[in-house]
């Protein structure tokens, strides 16, 4: 095997690892309730009739070990349990709301992964101009402005203001996608400039690291220009570093959605988590959970699989 | 006096961030003295716009918006800080020892901490919530621990370029004590880079509470507090009213203030040792 598939294989199974701990860690944090758990999720509502039932839905009469091999089991065959709340299968709940955080987050995506790196390029290329000025003030911005600040600033200027998109992103099946798309302009715009700043000065800051290097000072030598300098030999060289920001930052995105869906009343993942959390529906959380953090972790496995594979110093190993 | 002509030398940016930060400090402390009325006083009718008497209007159940600002501030702020604070001290401690004792230990924590970084931390703390219940002593531990990993990161690796400096070495063969070598050696050379990270974490930490509050899930009511006022307050939004604004602003505005005076201390930091 040559040391760079050796590399990737190594990155896989720590990924695989991680899923597995990460698994055990969302199954066992029920048992870390003190007393029984079952008497401490129903709370008032914890008659020995409730409790019981609860107990037999939960499966807590078993040992843990084995129920966490029949939890995982289950999760194999899509069968995510019933909601506590109102007794419905969980995968059927979830199902279209998870298409529905995809469908936002990846227009999004689709949306800043060109416009950050072209703008990141334009910066980098014309170095302290006032574009260079207005990246440094929004990502300053962007780090330090709540999700529901800029929602609702963007809610009170175009749809109080202007009277331009609803407040409220709602969507439904039947749609047609440009209905769709129109639908979800202004949470997309929110995650946009959540997103595209540290994206661009990431960009930005890879091509700039490049531009020192002592090929570069050759290529300026024999007189290339500095347009052609960037696209020809800056931007193949820190593809890299730049691709494992935009697959980090899209990892970001698909859980910074959470907030961005409740502001705007978007029917996705991220909202049933946090009415599951209030409800203290444990079969509902735990899967949202398990879709988030698996999404999560499974980009940033991706981020450093490309980095790895990208990385030009690497590619010549045999 | 010579506080002042120190101040007046900085840039631009350290005074707005000086002064933004000053001002909730003082609306935090004092809040109590300042505050025309109590946190969960109802003074009038539901939404009355700015001005007639109420200087930011009033909320959804008629309380007086400035005053809850006030006390918003103080409930938050110091959330924030006791749980920075926390995370700091588990964080740092466990970092350094791990890096300075080595073995067992340090393999231990460190495997520890890459299960809890690799979840995404909102996720990992709406989990938690949803099983202990939310709680200001369940936030603040939570919250706590689960950043203390960052902290963890960040000591354990400068004390790990520390631990093999020849003055720490010299003080090994001295025969100082482990302690020693930590509370002497280590911990003070570490400190400048630490403190700019308890900024950026504080904000981090702050703005965490106040996403959470929004979600309904952080700080629980009558206490005011910033983001449970822009999510009690939202519907008002679609009458043209932008009460929400007001504590949604004040949170921005407190982050990038906190954030322009560490970007300079960075700064400042990074010139003093290369020249």
């Amino acid at each position: 095997m040559s040391p760079l598939m050796l590399l990737v294989a190594k990155r896989l199974a720590a990924g695989f690892l991680t899923l597995i701990a990460v698994s055990l860690l969302i199954f066992l944090s029920v048992e870390a309730l003190p007393g029984d758990p079952a008497t401490a999720i129903l709370g008032q509502q914890a008659t020995p009739e409730n409790v019981r039932a609860l107990r037999q839905e939960l499966k807590l009469d078993l040992p843990p070990h084995i129920r966490y091999l029949s939890w995982l089991n289950d999760l194999m065959h899509a069968d995510l349990g019933k909601s506590l709340s109102n007794k419905r299968p969980v995968a059927e709940m979830i199902g279209w709301r998870f298409s529905n955080t995809v469908f936002l987050a990846g227009t999004t995506a689709l949306v800043a992964v060109p416009l950050a790196i072209v703008l990141g390029m334009l910066a980098a290329l014309y170095r302290n101009s006032w574009l260079d000025r207005l990246i440094s003030i929004s990502s300053l911005c962007a780090i330090s402005f709540p999700e529901f600040f800029l929602g609702y600033i963007l809610i009170a200027l175009f749809s109080m203001k202007f009277n331009l998109f609803a407040s409220m992103a709602s969507i439904d099946p039947q749609m047609p996608l440009l209905e769709k798309i129109y639908n979800i302009i202004l949470p997309c715009a929110t995650l946009l400039m959540l997103v595209l700043a540290h994206m661009m000065r990431m960009t930005r800051a890879s091509i700039i690291g490049v531009l020192s290097s002592p090929y570069i000072e050759m290529a300026r030598l024999k007189g290339i220009r500095e347009r052609r300098i960037i696209v020809h030999h800056a931007v193949p060289n820190s593809l890299s570093p730049i691709i494992n920001v935009v697959v980090m930052d899209l990892a970001w995105l698909i859980v910074g959605v959470v907030v961005v869906e409740v502001v705007f009343v978007y029917p996705g993942l991220g909202q049933l988590l946090v009415d599951s959390v209030a409800k203290r529906d444990l079969p509902v959380v735990q899967a949202c959970v398990l879709i988030f953090a698996g999404t999560y972790i499974l980009l940033n496995l991706m981020a450093d699989i490309l980095a790895i594979a990208t990385n030009p110093k690497l590619r010549g190993m045999r | 006096m010579r506080f002042f002509e120190f101040i007046n030398k900085t840039p631009l940016t350290v005074k707005v961030g000086l002064i933004i930060v000053v001002l909730n400090v003082v609306a935090a402390l004092f809040a109590p003295a300042i505050a025309p009325y109590e946190q969960d006083e109802v003074v009038g009718d539901v939404w009355l716009s700015p001005g007639s008497g109420h200087l930011l209007g009033t909320d959804q159940l008629g309380r007086d918006v400035f005053s809850r600002m006030l006390y918003g501030a103080r409930n938050t702020i110091a959330l924030a800080i006791s749980i920075t604070l926390l995370a700091f001290l588990i964080g740092v401690v466990c970092g350094l020892l791990a890096a300075t004792i080595g073995g067992i230990l340090d393999m231990l924590l460190s495997r520890i901490v890459d299960v809890v970084i690799s979840f995404p931390p909102l996720i990992l703390t709406l989990m938690v919530l949803s099983i202990l219940g939310s709680s200001t002593f369940v936030l603040l531990v939570v919250i706590a621990v689960i950043d203390s990993t960052k902290v963890y990161r960040l000591s354990r690796a400068l004390a790990m370029d520390l631990k093999v400096m020849e003055f720490v070495e010299v003080a090994r063969l001295r025969g100082e004590s482990t302690w020693w070598i930590i509370s002497r050696e280590i911990f003070p050379n570490a400190m400048p880079t630490l403190l700019a990270e308890f900024g950026l974490r504080f904000c981090f930490i702050f703005l965490f509470i106040s996403a959470l509050s929004f979600l309904g899930l952080g700080i629980q009511p009558p206490a005011a507090d910033w983001g449970s006022m822009v999510r009690d307050n939202a519907g008002a939004i679609s009458f043209g009213i932008f009460i929400p604004l007001w504590p949604a602003g004040a949170i921005a505005m407190l982050s990038v203030g906190v954030n322009l005076l560490v970007d300079w201390f960075l700064q400042r930091s990074a010139q003093i040792r290369s020249s």
